[in-house]
């Protein structure tokens, strides 16, 4: 079933998302009757150093959520690999609040395409992959008539726009694992292994998928490049603040307690009160708005009181929390804090990967103690442990698996303490999960962390 | 083993083995079509994959035991799947599913007698702001659903009709894998 197709709202400034209002908008003809294809077109007989200033320039930055400048990423590809260079879509949205890529896959997949020609141009590679989750299959089933469309009328494939290049793509399904959306994940998954990231370096720029220097780029981040080189670095960097760290648009996913959640494009600054009681439509009736997720599931929580802020990555990251993958998950005073730790927590601990010990550990044991509290057997001991099992696995692994679970429950924790005191018993009535670690071994583990957080 | 590929899949296996540099890298593309076609990977099918590939069957299944969305075991001709991650969750995917208990008499991750319905929850599968959510085997997205909803849809596939006739003209077509 496709998500029912709204009218963009007032304050939506549709580049990404352009012309999806078109009930074909899906088709070539369509794509192209609003431009589709002409930036590509250039970008093919560009120099690929041009189209990587021009992407620096605009202030691109990597929005499946880690903000890394999408031009300076393009600009790790050595000039002269030994080996053959990859581009490869991250299109296996999994994050929790997140539905993004979803609507762009479903509604406008040659945009990508479009994006992908010009990466590929930009940093030499002749072959490149879209993997997607594979539950998406109306995304699916529309990419897949999209490549097709694309390779007959000559713009994948050999001598594509008779420019010499070639560029071949194909829609790769992945198989429901969460972790596959990082990087170094996905390519061991492409290949056909366990999705379990790898230890960088070797950063995949320079030995990614089958060994060669690879780019994985979001969906969004891909499709915001056919408008820059269009219309230039400049107006890109005016569609938002107008700075290189906050510029262009961004797709926000709404979701939780507003009375119209949904997708918006909007300008990156936007500020996330007006979106929530403005464009969303606020609380439900008689209720207040309490917190939200404002990156994802795995960002840490945001008080009401601290809504009023420009949604981009250096605004979020001075609230101590952070933009990610742009999914606002909003939840209303009938919420309970430790509720949403819980099932924060259980998320992560279903998607561990299990390749590292504090995190296929950590994350079991955090639900663990969670879920005790939350059913009114937990104790004060399992609330202190459950910050120490965070703090001890968080940076502690190879990917930020970890991190990402740590970081929502102990903001939750730390922001609504009085709810997690309020379940707790004393510890005198139940035996908490864990023993509190004491004593000798207690006094070593400590010193050993305060040796770690100076270091 | 009596386990081969159809003439179908034949094809669209060496039409794969064109696609990427690495033979092995067919594997999850190829694991997503056997599993189409025999409705969960049977120890067969995983041996006669490994052989088409030059891998041992332990690291196929390595492989398909990883991903939550490979089937190693039969389950019902139909299996819901209910979203239960935080938007659903907000939105109400606690009384979907105890609503779907209710209906079917059985408790998640089992299968009804009759080999109909199997019952699970699973996590976010990207319909957030169309929470909450189920979807009817990997492939057939109920949005914004309810309770009433949810009875319609259980009662439509009892009665061999499938509430989103798209995924009747999908499969049909063989599937999009």
């Amino acid at each position: 079933m496709t998500q029912k197709i709204r009218a963009p709202h007032p304050k939506e400034v549709r580049v990404v998302l352009k012309g999806m209002e078109d009930p074909n908008s899906f088709t070539i003809k369509a794509f192209q009757s609003h431009g589709g294809y002409e930036a590509a077109k250039r970008a093919v007989t560009m120099e690929p150093d041009a189209i990587i200033a021009e992407v620096k320039n605009s202030g691109l930055r990597g929005l499946g959520g880690a903000g890394f400048p999408t031009g300076v990423k393009w600009g790790f590809i050595s000039k002269t690999p030994t080996k053959p260079v990859y581009l490869v879509c991250n299109a296996d949205e999994g994050e929790p609040g997140t539905f993004k890529d979803r609507q762009i896959m479903e509604h406008v997949p040659h945009r990508l395409i479009d994006g992908m020609i010009i990466a590929a141009s930009a940093i030499g590679a002749k072959t490149g992959y879209i993997y997607v989750r594979c539950e998406l299959r109306l995304a699916i089933e529309r990419l897949k008539a999209a490549v097709e469309e694309a390779y007959a009328a000559g713009f994948l494939g050999k001598n594509i726009f008779s420019s010499g290049r070639t560029f071949d793509l194909t829609v790769h399904m992945g198989a429901g694992s969460y972790i596959c959306g990082e990087e170094t994940a996905l390519i061991e998954s492409l290949e056909g292994d366990r999705g379990q990231p790898r230890l960088k370096p070797p950063f995949p720029a320079v030995s990614g998928a089958f060994g060669g220097p690879t780019i994985v780029n979001n969906v969004e981040t891909l499709c915001q490049v056919p408008g820059i080189i269009n219309n230039g670095a400049e107006w890109f960097l005016k569609l938002g603040k107008g700075t290189p760290r906050a510029a262009g648009t961004r797709l926000l996913c709404v979701s939780g307690d507003v009375q119209s959640p949904g997708f918006f494009e909007l300008p990156v600054g936007f500020n996330l009160k007006t979106l929530l009681y403005e464009v969303c439509g606020g609380p439900n009736p008689g209720r207040q708005l309490k917190a939200c997720y404002p990156g994802g599931s795995s960002s840490p929580v945001l008080r009401a009181d601290e809504f009023d802020v420009d949604i981009d990555f250096d605004a979020l990251a001075a609230k101590g929390t952070m933009a990610g993958s742009g999914a606002i998950i909003v939840m209303d005073d009938r919420r309970s804090m430790p509720e949403m730790a819980m099932r924060t927590a259980r998320f992560y601990a279903h998607e561990s990967c299990g390749q590292c010990v504090p995190c296929r550990e950590g994350t079991k044991w955090t639900y663990k103690m969670l879920k005790r509290l939350v059913h009114g057997e937990g104790t004060e001991t399992d609330i202190k442990n459950v910050i120490d099992a965070c703090q001890n696995m968080a940076g502690k692994t190879i990917c930020v698996l970890s991190d990402a679970c740590a970081m929502p429950v102990t903001s939750l924790i730390r922001k609504f303490p009085h709810e997690f005191e309020a379940l707790a018993r004393p510890d005198s009535e139940v035996k908490p999960a864990l023993p509190r670690v004491s004593g000798q071994l207690g006094a070593l583990m400590a010193s050993i962390r305060e040796r770690q957080t100076k270091a | 083993m009596s386990y081969k590929f159809s003439s179908d899949l034949e094809t669209h296996f060496q039409w794969l083995l064109t696609r990427y540099p690495k033979k092995d890298a067919v594997l999850l593309p190829l694991l997503h079509r056997v599993q189409d076609e025999a409705g969960y990977l049977t120890p067969d099918a995983i041996d006669y994959v490994a052989s088409r590939l030059d891998l041992s069957p332990g690291r196929v299944k390595e492989v398909a035991s990883f991903y939550s969305l490979f089937r190693l075991n039969k389950k019902g001709k139909y299996v819901l799947q209910v979203c239960h991650t935080l938007s659903c969750y907000l939105r109400g995917s606690d009384d979907l599913i105890q609503r779907a208990k209710e209906i079917l008499g059985i408790e998640e991750g089992e299968t009804t007698p009759d080999g109909l319905f199997t019952l699970e929850r699973v996590e976010c599968l990207a319909s957030c702001g169309t929470a909450p959510m189920m979807q009817v085997n990997l492939w057939d997205f109920h949005e914004e659903l309810n309770v009433e909803k949810l009875e319609s849809i259980i009662k439509g596939l009892r009665e061999g009709k499938c509430a989103n006739p798209s995924y009747v003209e999908r499969t049909k077509q063989g599937g999009v894998a």
